[in-house]
């Protein structure tokens, strides 16, 4: 028995071990670690987290991807805490998301003074650095189809807030919260939906135009307003602040790394809106990968040698393959992510099992703390994966740190309740008999109560199991990799054969999993329970 | 792990409490009792529900341990080693065989040897099931499930004596048992007790079946000893009207089922 356990401890160290070195730079390099380029989880965050990422590697700067982070609150909690080192921000979401400033008219009417705020702010309370933005802005686009606008006149956003009464709102979570966002509607319009469904960004478009809800909001340089044919309404009363895209740079890298900050701010000032809205067309209607729309730009701003290969997609084309092809393509990477899943669901799951099959005998011993503590088990469970993952940035940063410890929380809770009532419920005729005619409380354990606890422990690691197989693909919101990755970029990317790729095999790894597991349990099965 | 057997093979193996007093939380289990168990010989406790007697027995092998008055095991008081290493010299039988659901019937039988550090304990359990009257071959392979009643109550009684010990507690032993079962484990342990001279403490809520396995009866009511005496005694000079009840009702029964 330990010696499987060490074993499956040094599988889980020896799978965690090629991801470290994956994006480690080439021989001959600057010694210093690599830069994290971040993004959070929607498809103009990923091209230009893609285009700050290959546009350092092309001056010899190593770059680690940490793409799709949670949102605002957790990309920004990382890079203010050095976690990241850079990703793509918008100065409306930075003034009123993130420093809670209030936007006045003078500062509406003006991004250049929006900027100015903001950086200022940032840099006075975090230590955080805005590069000059890049050019463009992205700003809210509250739409609806043609027809809804010419069959309600509708043009501007008073138009709409007259009309609100009848129409369905599909609005992202995010845009509910904000208070640049539906709040400030209803402040500011007096726009008050019949109803409002929060919508996944990757599919509010075909909400929309399936006829489910009646308006969504969007981005100013979405592909998909293009695609479904969209009226964007005026901001007539000149609500949204000014949303410039910039690079920001996390404070230490500011302070140390003139040279990063100097390759970056070369994309300053050169990105207008009508490129942008190009390059996210073909990412997000085309289908083109993310590496290639980023490297063509790059080529096309002359910023890349002509002759530098993009990545090693850069050939694919714009025709979308099937599913099929698609994994295929891709398998070397979908093979990978799918052993750093399986690493870290054994790790995680190996952790719990030592900490909480202890922890149930020991409660068992102490019946009154017993369900008090298994009840405040539980209750991690009811916490939202995303909530707990912010609340580790603090401390313990993005990447497999955190993901672990989130993933180790969960499992907890079932096989501290298998062990604890296994244990407890096991047949007291023969532990008592046991005890009577002399074994020790040690042999007790060892020789009775757990060999006749094992189903309801096992059945508590099975569950802990198919949860954390489950749970881990939340992981990608954290850097942590896996097969969440694709999940969380094929939504960004409103790419489904991305998000089957993680999806499928996710799904494959529980029954597999929970199979393997099942055999395991005949092997830990009292022998009178085998049949 | 194991300590060595140091048995005082010569000296009495009788058993003695002394002024033992047992309090729960909200009640008195037992209150001053004394008694004692000559070596060789059976003594039954008899009572109720409630009347303190599995609490008496379990004081013998400190699955309990009194508030006040102590515990003797030839002579020696029963704290003055680890409670473990008493327990393997006793053997023990409770009510439900608390045999171990996942061990077969030999090694169920061997667990007292094994603890023992005895070389073989494989051969002391074949020979205990031999004493009970199931032979190894055919019953050591089976688990505790794939036996009757009556079979498991052998079993456990096997596993009591494998280590040969002199003193073997029994806590209602046959009382789950169907009456023919009943009369046929006790007749093999009557057998069996004379032949093995083993002192022995009987609990049974049974008159009858005290007289028939015992050779002094101690009735205990509500945590004290009523009388303690043979059949005869009871029957002929009741100490208390408890006791006169608890005679004529067995009588009674005897008489019910008697041929007329």
């Amino acid at each position: 028995m330990m010696m499987s356990l060490r074993r499956a401890a040094l599988l889980a160290v020896a799978l965690f071990a090629p991801r470290a070195t994956l994006h480690a730079q080439p021989a001959g390099m600057r010694s210093t670690r690599p830069i994290v380029v971040a993004s959070k989880p929607f498809g103009e965050s990923y091209l230009l987290c893609e285009m700050f990422a290959q546009l350092l590697e092309s001056r010899g700067i190593a770059v680690d991807r940490r793409p799709g982070l949670g949102a605002t609150e957790l990309a920004f909690g990382a890079l203010r805490r050095d976690a990241i080192d850079v990703y793509p921000e918008y100065t409306g979401t930075g003034l009123v998301a993130v420093l809670h400033d209030t936007l006045t008219d003078s500062l509406a009417a003006d991004p250049r003074r929006v900027f100015d705020q903001v950086s200022r702010h940032s840099a006075e309370r975090f230590g955080v650095h805005w590069l000059p933005p890049l050019g463009f802005q992205n700003t809210y686009a509250i739409a609806v189809t043609r027809q809804t606008a010419a069959r309600l006149h509708l043009r501007t956003l008073s138009d709409l807030a007259r009309e609100s009464a009848h129409l369905t709102a599909g609005f992202t979570a995010d845009f509910i919260g904000r208070p640049d966002g539906l709040a400030g509607l209803r402040r500011v319009y007096g726009l008050v939906p019949r109803a409002v469904r929060p919508l996944a960004p990757a599919v509010k478009y075909q909400a929309l135009a399936s006829g489910a809800v009646d308006v969504v909001d969007g981005y100013s340089t979405d592909g998909m307003l293009a695609r479904y044919d969209l009226v964007t309404l005026v901001d007539d009363r000149h609500f949204f602040p000014p949303y410039e895209a910039a690079a920001v740079v996390a404070p230490a890298i500011a302070r140390t790394r003139p040279d990063v900050l100097g390759v970056l701010g070369l994309l300053s000032g050169r990105l207008d809106e009508v490129t942008m809205r190009a390059l996210n067309r073909r990412i997000e209607v085309d289908g083109v990968p993310v590496a290639t729309v980023a490297a063509d730009a790059l080529r096309a701003l002359g910023l890349m040698p002509t002759g530098s290969r993009g990545s090693d997609v850069a050939s694919a084309t714009a025709s979308r393959p099937s599913l099929l092809a698609y994994a295929w393509g891709e398998r070397r990477t979908l093979a990978a992510l799918t052993m750093r899943h399986l690493a870290l669901v054994a790790a995680s799951l190996f952790a719990a099992i030592l900490v909480a099959v202890p922890l149930g005998l020991a409660l068992e011993r102490r019946r009154p703390l017993a369900e008090p503590i298994i009840r405040a088990l539980g209750v991690i469970q009811t916490v939202p994966s995303i909530a707990l993952l912010a609340f580790m940035i603090p401390v313990l940063g993005v990447g497999v740190a955190p993901a672990l410890v989130a993933l180790w929380l969960y499992a907890l809770f079932p096989i501290v309740r298998g062990t604890y009532s296994g244990v407890r419920d096991a047949d007291p005729d023969a532990v008592e008999a046991a005890e009577a005619l002399g074994m020790t409380a040690r042999q007790r354990l060892l020789m009775v109560r757990l060999p006749l606890a094992a189903a309801p422990i096992m059945a508590g690691i099975r569950t802990a199991a198919v949860i954390t197989v489950g749970t881990a693909t939340l992981a990608a919101f954290i850097g942590a990799g896996g097969l969440g990755e694709p999940i969380v970029a094929g939504l960004a990317l409103a790419d489904s054969r991305m998000v089957l790729s993680g999806a499928l095999p996710a799904a494959a790894l529980a029954l597999l999993v929970d199979g393997v597991l099942a055999l395991a349990e005949r092997r830990v099965m009292p022998a009178h329970r085998r049949h | 792990m194991i300590a060595p057997r140091t048995s005082t093979a010569h000296a009495p193996a009788a058993l003695a409490a002394r002024g033992v007093t047992c309090r729960y939380a909200d009640h008195v289990a037992l209150r001053n009792v004394s008694l004692e168990v000559a070596a060789g010989t059976t003594v039954a406790l008899v009572g109720e529900s409630g009347s303190g007697k599995t609490t008496m027995l379990r004081c013998f092998n400190r699955m309990v341990t009194p508030d006040e008055g102590v515990i003797t095991f030839a002579g020696v008081d029963v704290r003055a080693d680890r409670a473990e290493l008493l327990r393997r010299r006793v053997g023990y039988v409770p009510q439900h065989g608390g045999l171990l659901p996942h061990w077969r019937v030999l090694r169920n039988v061997a667990l007292v040897p094994m603890l023992l550090g005895e070389p073989s304990p494989d051969d002391a359990a074949v020979a205990a099931l031999e004493l009970v009257g199931l032979p190894a071959a055919t019953f050591g392979h089976r688990f505790p499930h794939e036996l009757s009643g009556g079979q498991r109550q052998r079993v456990a009684l096997a596993r009591a004596l494998a280590a040969r010990p002199r003193v073997i507690l029994l806590d209602e032993p046959f009382g789950a048992l169907d009456a023919i079962t009943r009369a046929e484990v006790q007749g093999a342990f009557a057998a069996l007790r004379t032949s093995l001279g083993v002192t022995t403490l009987l609990v049974t809520h049974d008159l009858a079946e005290a007289a028939r396995l015992a050779d002094e009866i101690v009735v205990l009511r509500a945590g004290q000893v009523e009388q303690r005496g043979t059949l005869a005694d009871l029957q002929q000079r009741p100490t208390t009207d408890y006791v006169a009840m608890l005679v004529s009702r067995a009588a009674a029964a005897a008489a019910a089922l008697a041929p007329r």
